[in-house]
């Protein structure tokens, strides 16, 4: 069970800074969510993993420790409202900036290689155009 | 009533804030500045009461609900976190003032969110919980998201993107490490984890050693120390001129945490796990410093310039957390006091300069003179003085008191410099930047906008207060070194530690 769960937390933390550490605000929420989610399992497991336990003392033998629970209530709702906010910030910084980036800076587009050719050829045929434009006018 | 003292600087901005944005108060701008001012006096007055109590009958506990420790959560009012408490109420007095001239029209419920923030900070201070002290940390951040992004605009949206986002990374890890620590200490009680902290389990220790540093890694991301500090001119030249000088001591709440944390419960007596962030605060306070005199010196707008020396002098008090000395913290936190009312104090100028200077705002360029150039140049002739550390105002004393503290220590060879030469570079730009926005203009001005009352108001306060600092130094040295002391001796003696 230790396995699983610590496989669990780790996964979800290194997918969320990997998201987090994307361009745009989008997938950086993402991160941040998972990485609230992955904080929330590991704060869990810190009054250590008991099967079987109520966290009510008297209900069963074991009892699993309670403050834990508390704890990760408080760290849900936290994360929650935040998210929220974020969310609703990003959305404000898409209209604001005009995209979605999170450095506010559009990028120029990507072209593929037959693009780059064919911008080529175009500013070739201007450039020839000019010169015979010239030529006619002398 | 009197017993209850200690949770007043809690209740009043909470139940204030809430008053505010009920029905009779948010009639009108008019009531909102009126109460929000009468609450913000009363706050001044309940924690000037505390200080009081405190200096004279020694640390108060106070078990929220009677939820006695180790399962309730504490305040702690002792004379270091009483003193904060002061700081935060007076600044918070001044803000409102200032805002109540033009800012809070630029957006709605800037009153309330002021109170929000101080609830945020003076819980920090007060409270003898680090899981409280995350929520509270969580509460002023959310209180500061919306003052950051108040009055809108793209600038600020992208400094607020930057903010928050960090500020949620800040978080997460935050709770890793309580986390971590929940699960080697067995407590989250800052009084409990001190006793412990010397009997951890030899297999748990580099848990716990990790647990301490990722806290380390957060607290330095809220003082923006080093490798963590490129939030913050950003923010800060951004936020409205009000807003930054209230961050000033958002700023100071980290290096409070670190004092709390690593210098007391991480401190001298917890066994391996002593003293684990000095090797690294070391070079860090330093880097910052230096990071922050460059900084300083390419600035561009005179919020940039200020958010800058808040830096270096973020710097400055990181070193004297490394040194770790009774004198050094009694130094540093007369120090810590000074530089939050000077960088308050120059952040409310730069908002009447942006105000008088039209499209120029306060950037170093020529442009139309300001309105009132003998007032506004002799109050920035004055501010000045106090954050390059000149004689007559008590940047000076603050100063020599960290350099004196850096001399008993055999690291004084490191400290003087970058201490020295951040007067110099702040010398150089604000005489630099004095000039320009004062002198080098063209055109005539226009009679639009002079300063409000209120407005001046609260650059006077915050100006006759650091003479007074000088006048009172001995007074408030004296206390700064029993607040060191307190800091020192940590909360064990007092609390209910026979339950550990």
């Amino acid at each position: 069970m230790e396995f699983t769960f610590s496989l669990c937390v780790g996964v979800l933390t290194s997918a969320g800074i990997y998201l987090m550490l994307r361009a745009q605000t989008f997938p950086v929420i993402l991160g941040l969510t998972l990485l609230s989610y992955a904080v929330n399992m590991f704060l869990f497991a810190s009054g250590r993993l008991t099967v079987n336990g109520a966290a009510i003392i008297g209900q069963s033998e074991q009892y699993a420790d309670p403050l834990p629970q508390a704890l990760v209530l408080t760290a849900i709702v936290i994360g929650f409202a935040m998210t929220a906010f974020v969310l609703i910030l990003s959305l404000r910084a898409r209209s604001d900036l005009g995209n979605d980036q999170v450095d506010g800076r559009e990028l120029p587009p990507e072209r593929t290689a037959v693009e780059e050719a064919l911008a080529d050829k175009i500013e070739k045929n201007k450039a020839d155009l000019n010169e015979k434009h010239k030529r006619n006018k002398r | 009533m009197l017993q209850h003292l200690p949770v007043l600087p809690l209740l009043i901005p909470l139940l204030a804030g809430a008053l505010l944005l009920m029905p009779p108060l948010t009639n009108g701008l008019r009531w909102q500045r009126l109460a929000g001012t009468l609450f913000s006096m009363l706050l001044l007055i309940a924690t000037v009461a505390l200080l009081l109590k405190v200096h004279n009958e020694g640390t108060l506990v106070y078990a929220v609900g009677e939820w006695n420790p180790p399962f309730g959560i504490l305040l702690v009012a002792d004379r270091l976190s009483t003193m904060m408490c002061v700081l935060t109420a007076f600044l918070l007095l001044c803000v409102q003032l200032f805002s109540s001239a033009t800012e809070d029209q630029q957006g709605k419920f800037l009153h309330p969110l002021l109170m929000f923030q101080a609830l945020g900070i003076q819980g920090a201070f007060l409270t003898g919980d680090i899981f409280n002290l995350f929520v509270f940390f969580e509460v002023l951040l959310i209180a500061s998201y919306a003052l950051l992004i108040h009055g809108g605009g793209p600038q600020k949206t992208l400094a607020n993107v930057h903010y928050v986002t960090l500020n949620l990374a800040g978080s997460a890890l935050f709770l890793f490490a309580l986390g971590i620590i929940y699960g080697t200490f067995g407590t989250l009680n800052m009084a409990d984890m001190q006793q412990r902290a010397a009997h951890i389990d030899a297999n748990d220790v580099q848990l716990a050693k990790s647990g301490a540093m990722l806290l380390l890694v957060v607290f330095g991301l809220k003082s923006a120390m080093m490798p963590l500090h490129f939030w913050l001119p950003r923010a800060y030249a951004a936020a409205p001129a009000p807003v930054a000088a209230l961050f000033a001591i958002m700023t100071k709440v980290g290096v409070y945490s670190l004092w709390r944390v690593h210098g007391t419960i991480f401190g001298d007596n917890a066994g391996e796990l002593a003293n684990i962030a000095q090797p690294w605060l070391w070079p860090l306070g330093w880097l910052t410093v230096v990071v922050g005199i460059i900084a300083t010196l390419a600035s561009k707008t005179l919020r940039e310039l200020t958010a800058n020396l808040v830096i270096v002098s973020i710097g400055s008090l990181l070193l004297m957390v490394a040194l770790n000395t009774h004198e050094a913290t009694s130094a540093a936190l007369y120090y810590l006091v000074h530089s939050t009312l000077a960088t308050a104090l120059m952040f409310l100028l730069a908002g009447l300069i942006i105000q008088q200077r039209g499209k120029a705002e306060d950037r170093f360029v020529q442009s139309r003179p300001v309105n009132q150039p003998a007032l506004l140049g002799g109050l920035f002739f004055l501010a000045a003085l106090a954050l390059i550390g000149m004689p007559p105002i008590s940047g000076f004393i603050g100063k020599a008191l960290m350099l004196k503290a850096a001399l008993a220590s055999e690291q004084a060879a490191w400290i003087w410099p970058p201490i020295l030469i951040a007067s110099l570079a702040a010398l150089i730009m604000l005489s630099r930047s004095g000039g320009t926005l004062f002198w080098r203009t063209r055109g005539e001005n226009s009679e639009a906008t002079r300063a409000y009352p209120s407005q001046l108001t609260a650059v006077m306060l915050l100006m006759v207060s650091l003479p007074l600092m000088v006048v009172f130094a001995g007074t408030i040295t004296e206390f700064t070194q029993m607040a060191a002391d307190d800091l020192k001796q940590g909360i064990t003696l007092i609390t209910g530690g026979e339950d550990a």
